[in-house]
């Protein structure tokens, strides 16, 4: 077979690991950020810990994945994705460090600075992946200033860490802040009980028009900034992918507002899914644009490994891919029921 | 300074810091399984006591490997943009199958088996530890033949520019990454052990929970002794095989300078490195090196004056590391072996001197893993990949010295603050001791 067939296979790939990874590090930054606003005391914090702490860090993974993935199939993607955009992927490596051993070791001991200064790097430390991850992802769509020379190999970067903070960035930032903080909210609906969950429901409820107001002013913001209409005027039926975002965005309010948690949940990780899908749809070819010139973006094609590496991931993909799926189903179904204070507190293992 | 020096001491810094945790993970993951198993099988409460006693101490340091293993994927491209460029093609499979394949299947499951106490049944908990175990050294395995790949470059032609993988096979079935990954591996049993037999020790020492330490500390000493033995044994091969594949590190390790027939080893020597020579030798072995490198004692040794002085590491600190390294391990087999004997007598809790010594021994297993870190990497020095890309062209081109100043800056206060509290939080919870409340588990997996 054709090589360009396995990067578009590939191409797809990388855009489904990307939007899984944010349907479920979403509900967990959200939580994350969200904590200070939802719980109002110790027990409750816990409870909150403990609804994402046997699947934190199992989602985390699919982080690791679309990045391995990117080095393995794009490597010259991943050399220049991420060696230009040094500076704020730096500071979100930081951030995904410090909120991962938050987890750890707020319970550890019982002080009551101790646990509240832990409480402060949870907050903090979900709240920048959040903001970091849209602002990375638009200026992704929008290009970034690099002239990549592919037959010299010679690669250079005209920007800086400043740059990156563009209104278009800033705007994709606060999108994906308030698709978690929404998405988070409704995984506390589900995963606690009683007022805790009636107030995380509440919260979403509220979030909500928010996330709707700068959901519409990025889809307008889109047509000026970036060329990821380009693909959709050219073959409007690709205009599914972002009638499904918007419709599931909707239907959130609708579930939410009717107090059909689950419902509402499910959307919102549609949400999330089809907003990266709308992103990236856009995007094809191109990985990473330049905003310098079109002959310095990074394609499929001019960054891609060789057909027999590609060939050899697409095997490795299609065999564990959906083994890690199935066994991911089963925790999730251990640990469905909604976690209690009564059995935090009766439990020594525990967050 | 420059930016290369800079991203090499960032990546040494991270790489040390993340293999402070590592091996323990490593070790103790095995040997918590193994104990929870123990328990299932037998019934016995005291391997439940030690599964939950020391799988605690397991955690507290897994989750500093895992938050400190993200930057490890992630600054090849932040740093290394050309090393990735050049050789990502066949570099990147193997980290990529790593991040599929394994860190689902340990990260996964390490949260089962946290959360899953009164979940799942006895035996599905202990598979999940078995799981999350598998997922770890399955993990090093990946990483550790994508380093041997580094270090001897196989399955690959230049092409388009950069390396591209034509032969996976021959990534895979790297005799250096087998023999490396059970050194490796194998290192990391033998510091576990060390560790529960150092704690065990402190404990038998103020003769709290006797019963508990002293299993404990005559399971480990088996684990130590055998894995040290295969570290020692493994060692002996890699040597060999560095010597055939990386002929300027073995002669950097062994401080040769002069190409020889039949050579001698010294047991004592210091390297001059400005004269191109030993200034000290004593307590020569003859046709000991040649044997060491080639397992032939009339066998050629290449010394350090057939390479030009641009192509050799820096002699000095691959010398002393190696050395350092191999005595460390040497102390370790006597050390598990004296135990093994020791702990098998009765009152062996008032051998107080023998105790101390392993409270003591705590830190060298971790040391001698830093040294052959330093000897497997520095070794390898002017090439990030031997023979085929120099580490001074492998470094990212679009940034700056400053930026890489300030980001190891902010490695070294974070890593600096996270380490102290992970240390601390191990110390308390292994000077704690064990939980003796186990009935709310036991109820509970009682009734399935």
């Amino acid at each position: 077979m054709d090589i360009s067939i396995f990067q578009v296979i590939w191409f797809v790939l990388w855009g489904v690991l990307w939007a899984v990874y944010f349907m479920l590090d979403g509900f967990v930054l959200g939580t994350g950020f969200l904590s200070g606003i939802i719980a109002k005391n110790d027990t409750e914090k816990r409870v909150l810990i403990n609804s994402i702490g046997p699947v934190w860090d199992g989602n985390e993974v699919w982080l690791l994945t679309a990045g391995g993935a990117t080095f393995a199939a794009f490597p010259t993607t991943y050399a220049l994705m991420f060696s230009n955009l040094y500076s704020a992927l730096i500071l979100l490596l930081f951030a995904l460090i410090v909120r991962g051993v938050s987890f750890e070791f707020r319970g550890k001991l019982d002080g009551a600075v101790w646990k509240s200064s832990w409480d402060k790097a949870i907050i903090f430390s979900s709240f920048l992946p959040a903001l970091l991850f849209g602002v990375a992802f638009g200026n992704i769509f929008k290009g970034i200033p690099m002239r990549n020379d592919f037959v010299n190999l010679q690669f250079t970067y005209e920007g800086g860490l400043l740059g990156l903070l563009n209104p278009y960035g800033l705007v994709t930032g606060v999108l994906f802040v308030l698709l978690f903080a929404v998405h988070g909210s409704l995984y506390l609906s589900l995963k606690t009980v009683g007022e805790l969950s009636s107030r995380s429901l509440a919260l979403a409820n509220k979030i909500w028009p928010a996330l709707l107001v700068v959901a519409v002013v990025f889809l307008a913001f889109t047509y000026p900034s970036t060329k990821l209409y380009d693909n959709y005027l050219q073959a409007p039926l690709l205009l599914i992918v972002p009638l499904i975002a918007v419709a599931s965005l909707l239907l959130i309010k609708l579930f939410a507002g009717k107090g059909e948690k689950g419902k509402a949940f499910i959307f919102s990780c549609l949400t999330i899914l089809f907003v990266v899908f709308t992103g990236v749809t856009g995007l094809f070819p191109n990985l990473l644009p330049s905003n310098l010139d079109a002959a310095s973006n990074l394609t499929i094609y001019n960054s891609s490994s060789s057909l027999i590496t590609l060939k050899l991931m697409t095997v490795v993909a299609l065999i564990v891919v959906p083994t890690v799926i199935a066994y991911k189903i089963w925790v999730y179904r251990i640990f469905r029921a909604p976690v209690t204070s009564e059995e935090v507190l009766a439990d020594k293992q525990a967050y | 300074m420059d930016v290369v020096y800079l991203s090499q001491l960032q990546f040494a810094a991270t790489c040390m810091f993340h293999w402070i945790f590592v091996p323990l993970t490593l070790g103790l993951s095995i040997m918590t399984a193994w104990m929870e198993t123990k328990y299932v099988r037998t019934g016995d409460e005291t391997w439940l006591r030690m599964t939950k006693f020391w799988g605690k101490l397991f955690l507290i340091n897994f989750a500093l490997g895992v938050v400190t293993g993200i930057t490890m994927e992630f600054q090849f491209g932040l740093n290394w943009a050309e090393f990735s460029r050049y050789v990502g093609d066949i570099f990147g499979a193997p980290l990529a199958i790593e991040a599929t394949v394994t860190f689902f299947l340990e990260s996964v499951f390490i949260g089962v088996w946290i959360f899953g106490w009164k979940k799942v049944s006895k035996n599905v908990h202990a598979l999940t530890i078995w799981l999350a175990a598998i997922g770890t050294n399955l993990s090093a395995l990946w990483i550790l033949l994508a380093n041997a790949w580094m270090q001897h470059p196989v399955g690959f032609v230049i092409r388009n520019g950069r390396a591209e993988m034509n032969d996976f096979l021959a990534v895979v079935t790297n005799s250096y990454g087998w023999i490396k990954f059970t050194h490796t591996v194998l290192s990391g049993y033998a510091l576990a052990a060390f560790l529960i037999m150092g704690i065990s020790a402190w404990h038998l020492l103020k003769k709290n929970e006797v019963d508990f330490f002293k299993r404990s500390f005559r399971f480990a000493a088996v684990w130590g002794f055998v894995a040290s033995m295969i570290v020692g044994i493994s060692g002996d091969f890699h040597a060999v095989e560095i010597a055939k594949v990386q002929p300027s590190k073995f002669a950097a390790m062994e401080s040769i300078w002069e190409t020889k027939k039949n050579a001698e080893m010294c047991l004592l020597l210091v390297p001059n490195v400005k004269e191109e020579c030993n200034a000290f030798e004593a307590l020569r072995i003859p046709g000991m090196l040649s044997f060491l490198a080639f397992h032939d004692t009339t066998a050629e040794v290449k010394g350090l004056k057939d390479f030009p002085k641009e192509l050799r590491p820096p002699v000095t600190p691959t010398f002393l590391s190696f050395r350092l390294m191999v005595g460390i391990g040497t102390f370790m087999i006597l050390a598990s072996l004296a135990a093994i004997f020791l702990s098998r007598r009765d009152r062996f809790e008032d051998n107080r001197l023998f105790l101390a010594i392993m409270v003591l021994a705590i830190p060298l297993p971790y040391l001698a893993q830093q040294l052959g870190w330093i000897v497997a990497e520095l070794g390898r020095q002017p090439w990030v990949v031997y023979g085929v890309l120099k580490t001074a062209d492998a470094v990212s081109k679009s940034v700056t010295a400053t930026q890489v100043l300030l980001s190891l800056l902010g490695f070294t206060i974070l890593y600096g603050i996270l380490g102290a509290i992970d240390i601390f939080l191990l110390v308390k919870y292994a000077k704690k001791g064990p939980d003796s409340d186990l009935s709310n588990i036991i109820d509970v997996q009682g009734r399935r």
